[in-house]
């Protein structure tokens, strides 16, 4: 071996070891913070210094041993009862109103359940996932009517959620939510729709511009006969509107149904490939690395689809740690609004017009506006959501003077009523929030047992505002804090 | 709301004592964005041939046998064409020939993805070129908006910018008054980041939502006495013009009415859908006309695409090309422009040909209604229709 290979080989070991070295000390505070609220939602001073003491390596571990496959509590009861569409055709007058004012009430049930289970689970990585594929398989009860189905697409999204990508598609698209979602449960031989082939290429599999039209039209024909039998809401197989003739598919050809057609699109590279990229912006950076992409995805596709193994893949990436992507993504509704609940300790705000508050600020769970989902990044920041963020921080640290004078002024203030229904919500979810109470003594505690200062409990980087006054009291630099441009980012 | 109220709600929020200095634009600058333009998006792709409804051409009964509509409900336009009967609104301004219907409107090589058709829309670009901004964003770098203006654009009914994304100034409201109660949290003036794109972003709209308050609140604004209809695309109407009533400058609005993408039941929706559009449109004519703006704005729809023309088994319509789009104001002169649909020539998707090309209809904005330059915006030549009585 020539001298400079040596030399470059003992570069490149140096290098290693001190990688190393990193993954297996402790990895402090700021670290911890990190890890924490990317791979979460916040995280309090006592979760942020019990990961602290741990290594990166060992930290990442040790969240993804703690996935949940259930939530910490079931859905109501009421909530997953089914009601078909024949009691409802059926239900005249009064007895209609009643039925779909039922339903609506379920629905806003729903949703304050899973945000409830957001703010309590001890795995913030499994709700967090449960939300990322909510976004990926994307249905809406604005389509699909009904809570008992999309609660039904929930557990199974979050029993997947750390398990089997491959699995997970599988039992996704035959689930009755995304059946009705996106009209495969009408599809017929003859003239089917091409709804669902359309979009589990180019937005849960491959990705724009590895398929053609002619593509979505054989595998169209192939999803016919999964349909959803409407006395239960279960998924029935109707073999008679089912296609049994050959299509050719991405160049293949067979007397192929759904299933197999699903195996061809994830034996395809692009598959792992268009997921892991768009893990890595839900984790890492805005810009994915393209040649950490291709490797990352290359270990997925090797698992057989484990997302155990491409989330550790990207945990464990040097450009998760890079100081240059700290502070690189912008929250989303859900990252701000449970997130500062639990980062500040307050887990038992009520969840009900948390989910309201969630609307309100783009993210409706159960509903995203399309298929795509919510187009997140830059996107969930604009001159609405970015000063109804900032009003949902000033309620929540309006503190003592929130029971008297201040707050009946407040009300006074907004009952400036227009008739328009979003205002009226926006009240109540007002009065709601006004009256919870920021334990600020017990959270200083914390702090200072945690050696915690408030900007790294709450900051990703240094404020982009004025400097903080250290002679504020704590609960005006907590809030100077939360008004701050970086507290938008994580 | 009262104008009482509102003025206590100004107070409250500390802006009402706020007063701006004289004027900091170059006097002599030529404004091309005096007129308005105001952009409504038919979001999921609204059924152009069920909007207005070749009813006498044989092949559009044969291809939709259970949603056509009959000869004897659509509101007769022509011989040929007319109108979904839920658009009764705009019948009078279509018999006052301030509405302009331009058939055919699309592009070449369509793509019939809702994302990738919407970008290809927002940003004017080809079917396989890929542009990072707006083309309205594009118009206002080349020519920045007066400084004295609320916002270069505000975006109602929807939380995306849209053809306004990666430009200057661009606002979105829930309503004005309750903008201008939280414009005080913001934080303007913040350090420019290192490379941060996200933060840039957010310093960003910190600062937009400073400078438009300080407009907005300067004004005297004025209640309107128009009454809009009570529903969504109503409400969106609504606060387009309580926006305008404040009498500060914005070169557009672009208000968004989604639910469009009718691949099951249509006829229900699309006829709840584009009642609300008739109405709502009706009321902006009204409230427009209230301001004296109706002859100083051009009001145009779009949408990423239209619809199949055959109907599929599911009693709704799959993604298509070629649409219809009005274009109405008090300068329109109304009539039909473009070509009819050709139902008997469909491609082998079985859609229809464009030829009206979109960039046309924004050409035809940017180069006859504000004089800008509309070839270096839309980056070629495209012909402008010759629907304006400038």
């Amino acid at each position: 071996m020539k001298p400079w290979r040596c030399i470059s080989a003992v570069g490149w070991m140096g290098a290693l070891l001190l990688s190393l070295a990193a993954q297996a000390a402790p990895m402090g505070n700021e670290d911890a913070r990190h890890l924490l609220s990317r791979s979460g939602f916040g995280a309090s001073p006592e979760e942020i210094a019990a990961m602290a003491r741990l290594s990166r390596r060992d930290g990442v571990e040790r969240l993804l041993a703690g996935a949940q496959q259930n939530p910490l509590s079931p859905p109501p009861e009421d909530v997953v009862a089914y009601l078909s569409p024949k009691s409802f055709r059926e239900a005249e007058g009064e007895a209609k109103k009643e039925l779909l004012r039922l339903q609506r009430q379920r629905g806003v049930r729903l949703r304050g359940w899973w945000v409830a289970q957001m703010l309590a689970t001890p795995s913030p990585l499994t709700e967090h996932m449960t939300l990322f594929w909510h976004n990926h398989f994307v249905s809406s009860l604005e389509k699909v009517k009904s809570p008992a189905l999309m609660a039904e697409q929930n557990l199974l999204l979050r029993r997947y959620a750390l398990g089997n990508f491959a699995d997970m598609l599988h039992a996704v698209a035959k689930g009755p939510a995304m059946l009705v979602y996106l009209d495969t449960a009408n599809s017929r031989k003859g003239q089917p729709n091409e709804n669902f082939a359309r979009e589990v290429m180019e937005l849960f599999t491959l990705g724009e511009g590895h398929y053609d039209e002619h593509d979505i039209k054989e595998a169209a024909r192939a999803f016919t006969g999964w349909s959803v039998a409407p006395e239960t809401g279960a998924y029935k197989w109707r073999p008679f509107i089912h296609d049994d003739g050959v299509k050719t598919v991405l160049g293949q050809q067979g007397n192929f149904d759904g299933d197999a057609v699903l195996d061809i699109l994830l034996a395809r590279p692009e598959t792992a490939e268009f997921v892991t990229n768009k893990l890595w912006k839900e984790f890492v950076s805005p810009e994915p690395d393209a040649r950490q992409v291709k490797r990352i995805a290359a270990g997925f596709r090797t698992s057989g689809y484990d997302i155990k193994t491409v989330l550790r893949g990207l945990f464990m990436s040097p450009a998760f740690w890079a100081r240059e992507n700290r502070a690189a993504l912008v929250k989303s509704p859900v990252d701000w609004v449970v997130g500062t609940a639990r980062s500040l300790d307050m887990r038992d705000i009520p969840a009900l017009p948390t989910a309201l508050a969630l609307r309100q600020l783009g993210q409706d769970l159960f509903a995203p506006p399309n298929v795509k989902g919510w187009p997140g990044g830059d996107a969930w920041i604009n001159s609405n959501s970015l000063l109804a963020r900032k009003q949902l921080v000033e309620r929540l640290l309006r503190g003592e003077e929130s029971s008297g004078a201040g707050e009946m002024a407040m009300r006074a203030a907004e009952s400036g009523d227009n008739g328009d229904k979003d205002d009226r919500e926006r009240q109540r979810m007002a009065r709601a929030l006004a009256a919870m109470r920021f334990d600020l003594d017990r959270w200083n505690d914390a702090l200072d047992k945690a050696h915690l200062s408030p900007e790294t409990a709450l900051l990703s980087a240094a404020p982009a505002g004025a400097p903080l006054d250290d002679s504020l009291p704590l609960r005006e630099r907590v809030k100077t804090l939360l008004l701050d441009p970086v507290s938008q980012l994580k | 709301m009262e104008r009482r109220a509102f003025l206590s709600l100004m107070g409250a929020a500390g802006l009402s004592t706020v007063t701006l200095g004289p004027s900091l634009v170059w006097a002599t600058a030529r404004n091309p964005y005096q007129r308005l333009l105001i952009l409504v998006e038919l979001k999921g792709g609204n059924d152009g041939l069920n909007t207005l409804v070749p009813y006498a051409d044989p092949s559009y009964v044969a291809l939709r046998p259970r949603i056509a509509l009959r000869r004897d409900e659509v509101l007769q336009l022509s011989e040929q064409a007319g109108f979904h009967p839920a658009l009764q609104s705009l019948m009078p301004l279509w018999q006052q020939g301030e509405l302009a219907l331009i058939q055919g409107v699309g592009y070449p090589q369509p793509n019939l993805s809702h994302f990738r058709s919407i970008e290809i829309w927002d940003t004017a670009s080809g079917s396989d070129e890929y542009l990072a901004d707006g083309w309205l964003a594009r118009s206002f770098s080349r020519q920045p908006t007066p400084a004295d203006y609320v916002a270069d654009g505000v975006v109602l009914g929807s939380q995306e910018l849209g053809p306004l994304f990666g430009g200057d100034r661009a606002i979105v409201l829930g309503n004005p008054e309750q903008f201008l109660r939280q414009a005080r949290l913001a934080v303007p003036g913040g350090a420019t980041p290192r490379a941060n794109p996200a933060l840039a972003h957010v310093l960003k709209v910190e600062d937009d939502v400073s400078l438009a308050a300080r407009q907005l609140a300067a004004g005297p604004g004025r209640v309107l006495a128009t009454e809009f209809p009570r529903d969504g695309f109503g409400n969106t109407v609504r606060n387009a013009c309580q926006v305008l009533a404040l009498g500060k400058g914005v070169a557009v609005l672009r208000l968004t009415l989604g639910g469009f993408d009718t691949h099951q039941n249509q006829p229900g929706t699309q006829a709840n859908l584009l009642r609300q559009l008739g109405d709502g449109l009706a009321a902006l004519k009204t409230g427009l006309q209230e301001l004296a703006l109706w002859d100083k704005t051009l009001i145009l729809t779009y949408a990423e695409f239209g619809r199949r023309p055959k109907e599929n088994q599911s009693n709704g319509t799959d993604h298509g090309t070629a649409n219809v789009h009005f274009a109405l104001g008090g300068r329109v002169k109304g009539g039909f422009y473009g070509d009819a649909p050709r139902l008997d020539q469909l491609d082998g998707n079985g859609n229809l040909a464009a030829p009206v090309d979109f960039r046309s209809v924004y050409a035809t904005a940017l180069e006859r209604w504000w004089g800008v330059d509309a070839q270096a915006v839309l980056g070629g030549r495209f012909a402008p229709l010759p629907l304006l009585r400038v």
